[in-house]
């Protein structure tokens, strides 16, 4: 009896053990991944390992140079060497995400007799070399044209080839990049002892701009200012700004502001009995009047201002001193990735024997000169660096030459560049630390987009082709953008954790006590059992 | 940020050949304008117009280039080819009953329509958007009229609405080319009879706390009216200071009135004392007749009980003694507001009123709200009430706003008549006649177009408790788990045979009995 009643329970023991195990297998087996797959955010596989390559991406630049020897210009026993092949490889090392090289392919073909002066742009550059008579003076070795063309003296010398090969590279290199160039298109990337507020002026890459001209006459009263802006837009900054359309773009528009005052009180200078900004107040003029400037109803890009303002009678003239005092000559300033304000001063024999108000007739080629000016260096055009005993041209009619144009789409191409890989490392950051952030598919599409737009940009960068590496630049930017900025990315972002528990526990709790605690129990009976069967032994 | 620095003047600027023969820009001009209205109640109505005209084709020359005309709009025109825009905030309601019928009505909220119509009833009206307004006119704040609107003070008033108004204005005839025309209006009342201290005197200064000092000088008219309309005809109860130059008399709204005009840009009348500080006087305390009641007006309200079902009911008042006109009512109503339009009654003077034109669009949830839109007539001397049943949906919980106990609101509904007029008026030409009579041009003398807007009315929805989910995720699980508990009991529990037990504490206590009375134990 007794026998059998012990018996009867341990089959009872063991069938609860199993039942105990059998339980807890099939809420670890099935309830957790059912758990764990109901309740992820989804995520689209991203191509992390191709962004994080995209952070030491190393850019080569190549600038093709065709060059073309008229008859007399190397020696008989060179030209029979021609046409070769040479590259030239310079390192820019700029410490930032990643690392730019630059290379400089120069190509020295066949001879040719060029005569007639090339009048259609050629596609790359071009370097000729000529008689020393036909175009230069005595005194200059090289001339770069407006157009994508240089002339260098050639020579008759044993090293003719070697020496002909660095003015070149000279050349080409006042034409194409240099480093400062680079630096500045990065100076948003590069650490903080590198860039200057030079560097920091031109306004950063987008796909468009829009330029808003604004007449501020503080004191109508006195003054019935009239400008013809109209005119001046279609004769001076359309022709810039239709040359400057492969970089955006552009619209133009104007505003005449009443009553809109500087932040400043003008102080009076006795000597010259005339008004003047220092420059250390200039920073504090432009607030006050930018919230009467309005924003644009029409369209996300960036503004560049460009501000006439026509002091008030009471503060006539006004002149904008610089550091030393001394007042500026073109009576402007312009602030970086802003705009620019000139002053404009009405003639003082206009207020002889007429009655109040003035007016005032402006002279808009002296303020277009001022704010073309200003739009090329807040575009990033600067002086050229010309080599030593070069010749540069005069620019073309439309303010811009077009290898200036060139070498703003490349650094434009490098910033968007950097700007993407920015962006895009960063998502990727930000996905690994907060893993509540949704990626949909067409979130992970324009990553996937922006990635290759990148690579693309790269290829075509090292390959010379400068139009279409600036397009996947710039779609490489808005994808990357578009993909950060996605507002899908927040829809789970506020869920705390303290309100996860608070839902999980009611069921949690009840049912992971008793599985844990018959999982316990067996544990240590089984331990129990093992050690006695080990004494027994 | 700015840096001074001399330009190296590298731009050659090349003249384009045949530049310089440019048409004149299009002109623009800029009127403003100030009407003063003593309202029979005691009270004190002041409307500033400022209206900028450009005679531009904003849309069809894409014109970039603004003087008078703001920019932001202009762009919002050229853009969207918007036709015209009305925007308007008012904060308060205009009392047409005891107010007199408006220059220009809005409702109490926030309402815009781009060939569609909103109103946002919820909405507060503060100064963040009166400075954005005053940005849009030409002198700012700076000097002409626009001086007196002072933002503390135009915000303690019974009633506030400043309005923006852009529509195109035919230049000619046939309307070939057309104009665009910004009028920016600002309505406020002052309660004169309160703030001043049981005095129905007033003066610029009292109300705006400022005086006017000087005319705007881009402004080609720039003018102040005061309503000195004498109500009986024998005596000059009023009498307002510096006298005026000029008188206008016109009909306005159906009836004669005689206003004192005061022209900024008359040198002498601001030089004689710098200021201008307009005053009125009663000569004699006003007599408290009743007000002449206008001969329309309307209210609305809410009836029913409980939160399933409910009655929207318009009462419109036709006052005239002897003419009958028609109206036309629009009302949108949200759709969380499900109407049985069946329901719909028409009822004047006891009988039924059939409605000449019904058009009635219905509501789709989520999408659009009811609009029902009549044209009825009104006998004369009556009262008609327009009734229709609605029922309360329920809204998904996330639907509700913050704040939901307070109700939904539910917007005015919209009148517009032509008014028979008691004097006949003259048709004058347009340009020339005062702003405020120009805002709805009525061809025919013997009427006047009115548009009046009800109250907007509170209707409180059914509301869930919202900690509801938390509540079921709980129960739900607390159900779960005990189920799942005695399931897993069942399962694990082993039986086992037991023994009887030597006694618990009963045998053993009894035993202890059993001892002391030296009986054997059990």
């Amino acid at each position: 009896m007794a026998v059998a009643a012990t018996s009867a329970t341990d089959i009872e023991v063991v069938r609860g053990r199993r039942a105990a195990l059998f339980c807890a297998a099939v809420a670890i087996v099935l309830g957790l991944p059912l758990w764990w797959k109901t309740t992820e955010t989804y995520r689209a596989p991203l191509p992390y390992s191709q962004i994080s390559g995209l952070d030491a991406l190393q850019l080569r630049l190549m600038v093709p140079v065709t060059v073309v020897f008229t008859r007399d210009s190397v020696p008989l026993d060179d030209q029979e060497k021609l046409p070769f092949t040479v590259v030239h490889e310079r390192e820019i090392p700029l410490k930032c995400e990643f690392l730019q090289g630059q290379g400089c392919l120069v190509e020295l073909r066949s001879v040719q007799r060029c005569v007639e002066c090339p009048t259609k742009e050629p596609e790359c550059f071009s370097a000729f070399f000529s008689e020393p008579s036909a175009f230069l003076s005595q005194d200059k070795m090289s001339y770069i044209g407006p157009g994508r063309t240089a002339v260098v003296r050639g020579i008759m010398h044993r090293e003719a080839l070697n020496i002909m090969g660095r003015r070149i590279i000279q050349v080409a290199q006042a034409m194409s990049l240099t480093e400062d160039v680079l630096a500045a298109a990065l100076a948003d990337h590069l650490p903080e002892d590198k860039w200057s507020s030079d560097k920091r002026r031109p306004l950063k890459s987008s796909s468009g701009y829009e330029i808003t001209f604004s007449l501020l006459n503080p004191d109508p009263k006195s003054h019935d200012v009239h400008w013809d802006i109209e005119g001046a837009v279609r004769r001076y900054v359309q022709p810039f700004l239709s040359a400057l359309s492969a970089a955006g773009n552009f619209s133009v528009d104007s505003q005449i502001l009443y009553y809109a005052m500087l932040g400043v009180n003008p102080r009076f200078d006795p000597a010259s009995s005339s008004y003047y900004l220092a420059m250390h107040s200039l920073p504090h003029v432009i607030n006050p009047v930018e919230s009467r400037l309005g924003s644009s109803a029409a369209s996300l890009y960036p503004v560049l201002n460009f501000l006439l303002y026509v002091p008030e009678l009471a503060h006539s003239p006004l002149y904008i001193q610089d550091k030393d005092g001394a007042p500026v000559a073109t009576n402007a300033f312009h602030s970086p990735r802003w705009g620019g304000i000139m002053v404009y001063n009405v003639d003082p024999k206009a207020y002889n024997g007429s009655r109040l108000p003035v007016r005032v007739e402006v002279d808009m080629v002296r303020v277009m000169e001022v704010f073309l000016a200003q739009l090329r260096l807040l575009f990033g055009i600067a002086q050229p660096q010309v080599p030593p005993k070069c010749l540069l041209s005069g620019p073309k009619s439309e303010g811009l030459m077009t290898w200036e144009l060139d070498r703003l789409l490349w650094a434009r191409s490098v910033e968007n560049l950097a700007t993407a890989t920015t962006t895009l490392t960063s998502l990727a950051q930000l996905l690994g630390k907060i893993s509540n952030i949704v990626i949909k598919d067409d979130v992970a599409s324009e990553v996937y987009r922006a990635v290759a737009a990148v690579q693309k940009a790269a290829e075509e960068l090292a390959s010379g082709h400068l139009a279409s590496a600036f397009v996947a630049s710039q779609e490489a930017v808005t994808s990357s953008e578009r993909a950060f900025f996605d507002p899908s990315l927040l829809h789970l972002l506020y869920f705390p954790d303290d309100q996860k528990f608070a839902i999980y526990i009611p069921l949690f709790l009840p049912m992971a006590v008793p599985i844990l605690h018959s999982l316990a129990k067996i544990f240590l009976e089984t331990r129990k059992n093992w050690n006695k069967s080990e004494k027994t032994d | 940020m700015a840096a001074a620095m001399p330009l190296a003047l590298l731009v050659l600027l090349l003249l384009g050949p045949g530049g310089w023969s440019q048409a004149e820009p299009p002109r623009d001009t800029l009127r403003e304008e100030l009407v003063i209205t003593p309202l029979p109640s005691g009270d004190v109505a002041a409307t500033f117009q400022f209206r900028t005209r450009w005679d531009s084709e904003l849309q069809r020359e894409r014109a970039s280039h603004y003087r008078l005309f703001p920019k932001a709009l202009g762009q919002l025109i050229a853009k969207y080819s918007l036709r015209e825009l009305h925007l308007s905030f008012t904060q308060g309601f205009w009392r047409t009953r005891y107010w007199g019928s408006p220059f220009l009505q809005a409702p109490s909220d926030t309402d815009h329509y781009f060939l569609r119509y909103a109103v946002l009833p919820r909405e507060v009206v503060c100064t963040e958007n009166l400075t954005p307004w005053k940005k849009l006119l030409p002198c700012s704040s700076k000097a002409g009229l626009s001086v007196l609107l002072k933002a503390d003070r135009l915000f303690h008033t019974s009633y506030h609405s400043q309005a923006v108004h852009i529509r195109p204005i035919c230049r000619n005839a046939r309307c070939t080319r057309v104009s665009w025309e910004l009028r920016q209006t600002l309505s406020v009342v002052f309660d004169a009879f309160v703030t001043g201290q049981g005095k129905k005197e007033w003066s610029l200064f009292r109300m705006f706390s400022r005086t006017l000092t000087e005319p705007c000088p881009l402004a080609s008219e720039s003018r102040v009216y005061v309503d000195i309309t004498s109500y009986n005809q024998n005596n000059e109860p009023l009498e307002v200071s510096p006298p005026p130059t000029t008188t206008y008399q016109d009909v306005i709204l159906g009836s004669r009135k005689t206003y004192a005009v005061y022209d900024l840009l008359d040198t002498a009348l601001i030089n004689s004392s710098r200021s201008l500080n307009l005053q009125l006087k009663w000569k004699r305390p006003p007599e408290s007749e009743a007000p002449p009641v206008p001969f329309l007006h309307a209210q609305r309200y809410v009836s029913g009980y409980g939160l399933q079902k409910g009655e929207l009911s318009t009462l419109l008042y036709n006052t005239h003694p002897y003419r009958a006109f028609p109206v036309l009512l629009l009302d949108t109503v949200p759709w969380y507001l499900r109407l049985y339009v069946h329901t719909l009654t028409i009822t004047s003077k006891g009988k039924e009123n059939k409605p000449s034109y019904i058009h009635y669009q219905p509501a789709q949830d989520r999408l659009q709200p009811h609009l029902l839109e009549m044209l009825i007539q009104l006998p004369a001397s009556s009262v008609t009430k327009v009734s229709i049943q609605f029922e309360r949906a329920l809204l998904k919980w996330t639907e509700y706003t913050p704040d939901p106990n307070h109700g939904f609101y539910v917007s005015p509904s919209v009148l517009s008549a032509l008014v028979p007029s008691v004097v006949a008026g003259t048709p004058v030409d347009w340009e020339e006649s005062p702003l405020f009579s120009t805002l709805f041009p009525v061809s025919d003398g013997s009427s006047y177009f009115v548009r009046l807007y009800t109250e907007p009315l509170l209707v409180s929805l059914p509301t869930p408790d919202f900690s509801m989910p938390y509540n079921v995720i709980c129960l739900t699980c607390t159900v779960v788990a005990v189920c799942y508990g005695s399931f897993y009991n069942l399962l694990t529990r082993t039986f086992h045979i037991e023994e009887p037990s030597t006694g618990g504490l009963a045998k053993r206590l009894a035993n202890l009995i059993r001892r002391v009375r030296g009986v054997p134990p059990l």
